[in-house]
């Protein structure tokens, strides 16, 4: 067999329950995952501080949409109003701290709670309808919400927005990039690892089972409802812990940052990533902002010509946005992971890939 | 909207709250009928292809453009602006249904919503290139004459728009009841693959619901930008619609006027309200939105859509 260019098998070979719901599919690609993550310990010492914010903000976009990608690829309910979440889980944890002093450290995951007991509010009229209903339902949800902040300000701090303290992790301030790389590390890491862990439990499953056909699911003892619940309360908790890292990131958070137009961002991140995969979360949330650097790069280049360009960068960046949806949509609905598979398919077969 | 609800209750001579509150009633209204014309479009397009279209607004706007760039740069006649703004616009449709949607044919509802939001951001930045984003006047054509109703003084514009709204409506009425394409596309509606085997292109039909739909939604541009100002923000009443559909129910044409005129109703009736009682400040924008939750809490199809029955 000296021929095989890679030992790995070349289809589902699992044998038993257990290995079809292993957390990854070979040693090899576990061995890679942990790999990667022990590279990334290492990359503030190596990158300048431009690249570690973008991978910060990556990261924290990229936990976000996972949550998105629980109620859209998982459960198949569509939400217009994840910027919401992704807002009320900044102001909820930058509120708790400034209010309560609990340390910003544990308020971080208990305002991603709180977003979870926001989302499954808004989730209960979501339980009962589906599809466009459901996104026009969820778009009035992001107008409330976005309402409720500029409004509250015993909460948000009205129009001038709030400030979020460093945080603070037993003794050492997390106030460099630097710094902040780890801690988001962290929770990219256990997020990606709880949802990957949802995807394999029998809740998962029922998630899944809901999204395919409702109907038999409900006839299969699936309870709807809870389910549907369920995975409002579990896309809330990322998109408010996402909020959350944010907020500390920058210090300080004001209204004008969520709007709807952020939820669409996400809805792209997960379409153009893959819906229903945990890692074309990350490469969807990767592209979306990696997309308006390349553009930047692409008008500058195109200004050296066409010498108008150079004003118009903005809206070419914007425009580059919906582009890449509708592109993605129509050339490669199933998104990059999609075509990464397609790519490990042709390699693993080789060379007989057709 | 907004600017058109604070223009209007100058005009008419504030001394009672009685006053104000008719003056805001005829206000919304007026308002709520070209919601409601909006909304036509709206379900014109969902009930014939099944597709939501997110970027009505900017469709809207684009007319408006369109529109004001004939008459203001190339120095046509209004008329004959507008008349070549509608046949730009009817291009549009097609070439838009023709491009990206027809690909989408058959793909999940998620798809499908989000290719328009896609269109919609691409089409807003465009604008935004192109026109710039500030906000431009047409010339004015229907004067500034004021003409006085039960004691009210209305301008002209917001009678033309009235008119205009209620002529939309009725040509809508008698396209769908008695002409030929009318019921071909009434027939796609109810049932595609019949529709199909008694000899209607459904490809046709599909092209012709965006054609129409992008034709009328330029009409309610043009009306909004004389009555107002083209600009960017119009397109916000794309957003705006979608309370007023669901009110309606998605797939009845009636109920989208129905539910247009309450929505602008109900805009006025809580700006009226919470400024005399309430003082909550911003409930014209947001009240439309608690109500559309409730309904579909209470209704999940709306108040006049059908409840469709599924079987396994």
């Amino acid at each position: 067999m000296s021929h095989v260019p890679h030992p790995r098998p070349c289809g589902d070979f699992r044998t038993t329950y257990s290995d079809d719901t292993s957390l990854f599919r070979t040693k090899v690609e576990g061995y890679a995952v942990y790999l990667g993550i022990f590279a990334l310990l290492f990359a503030p010492l190596v990158f300048n501080d431009f690249y570690i914010s973008q991978m910060i903000l990556i990261g924290i976009y990229a936990i976000a949409a996972l949550g998105l990608n629980v109620l859209v690829g998982f459960t198949g309910q569509i939400s217009l109003g994840h910027s919401a979440f992704f807002g009320f889980g900044a102001f909820a944890s930058a509120w708790l701290n400034n209010t309560t002093g609990i340390p910003v450290f544990i308020c971080i995951p208990l305002a991603g709670l709180m977003t979870t007991a926001i989302g499954m509010i808004f989730g209960i009229p979501a339980a009962r309808l589906k599809g466009l209903y459901l996104a026009i339902a969820t778009l009035a949800s992001q107008f409330i919400l976005q309402d409720f902040f500029s409004r509250a300000d015993w909460f948000s701090g009205g129009a001038y927005g709030s400030a979020a303290e460093v945080v603070n992790f037993l003794g050492i301030d997390l106030d460099t990039d630097q710094k902040y790389f780890y801690l988001v590390l962290f929770w990219v890491v256990v997020s990606f690892l709880a949802v990957s862990n949802l995807r394999r439990s029998r809740d998962g499953r029922a998630l899944v089972a809901v999204r395919d056909h409702y109907l038999s699911a409900e006839i299969m003892g699936i309870n709807l409802t809870r389910y549907r619940i369920m995975s409002f309360g579990v896309s809330s908790f990322f998109a408010g812990l996402g909020g959350a890292l944010y907020a500390h990131y920058l210090q300080y958070v004001s209204v004008e940052g969520f709007t709807i137009l952020l939820s669409i961002q996400f809805l792209a991140m997960i379409i153009i990533g893959g819906l229903g995969s945990v890692s074309g979360s990350l490469l969807g949330a990767i592209f979306i902002l990696l997309l308006p650097q390349f553009m930047e790069e692409i008008a500058s280049s195109a200004a050296v010509v066409f010498e108008g360009i150079e004003q118009s960068k903005a809206y070419i960046k914007e425009m580059s946005v919906g582009a890449v949806i509708i592109l993605f949509l129509i050339f490669e609905p199933e998104g990059l992971i999609h075509r990464w598979r397609l790519i490990r398919a042709s390699w693993k077969l080789y060379p007989f890939s057709h | 909207m907004q600017i058109l609800a604070r223009k209007n209750s100058w005009l008419g001579g504030v001394k009672m709250n009685w006053d104000l509150l008719f003056q805001l009633m005829i206000n919304g209204i007026i308002v709520g009928l070209l919601y409601g014309v909006v909304a036509m479009c709206f379900v014109l397009i969902y009930k014939s292809t099944q597709v939501v279209n997110f970027a009505q607004g900017e469709f809207l706007v684009l007319g408006a453009w369109v529109c004001w760039f004939f008459v203001m740069k190339w120095q046509l006649p209004f008329v004959l602006a507008f008349l070549f703004a509608m046949a730009f616009m009817t291009v549009f449709g097609i070439l838009v249904q023709m491009v990206i949607l027809r690909p989408l044919i058959g793909e999940p509802i998620i798809s499908v919503i989000m290719v328009t939001i896609g269109l919609s951001i691409f089409m807003q930045a465009l604008m935004n290139w192109v026109f710039g984003n500030s906000a431009e006047r047409f010339p004015s054509v229907f004067g500034d004459e004021t003409i006085s109703i039960g004691g009210l003084q209305v301008e002209t514009a917001y009678l033309m728009s009235l008119v205009l709204s209620l002529v939309v409506m009725g040509l809508f009425y008698y396209f769908f009841k008695f002409s030929r394409y009318g019921l071909a596309m009434r027939a796609t509606a109810y049932n595609q693959q019949v529709a199909q085997s008694l000899g209607i292109s459904v490809k046709q039909v599909f092209a012709m619901a965006w054609a129409i739909s992008a034709l009328v939604s330029c009409i309610a541009g043009v009306v909004l930008g004389l009555v107002n100002a083209v600009s960017n923000s119009l397109a916000i009443i794309g957003i705006k619609v979608f309370p007023a559909v669901i009110v309606g129910g998605l797939d009845s044409i009636v109920g989208a006027v129905i539910g247009g005129v309450i929505i602008g109703l109900l805009e006025n009736l809580a700006e009226f309200f919470d400024g005399q009682f309430l003082h909550i400040g911003n409930m014209y924008t947001v009240a439309p939105f608690y109500v559309l939750i409730i309904i579909l809490m209470i209704r999940p199809y709306g108040l006049f859509g059908t409840k469709d029955i599924e079987r396994i």
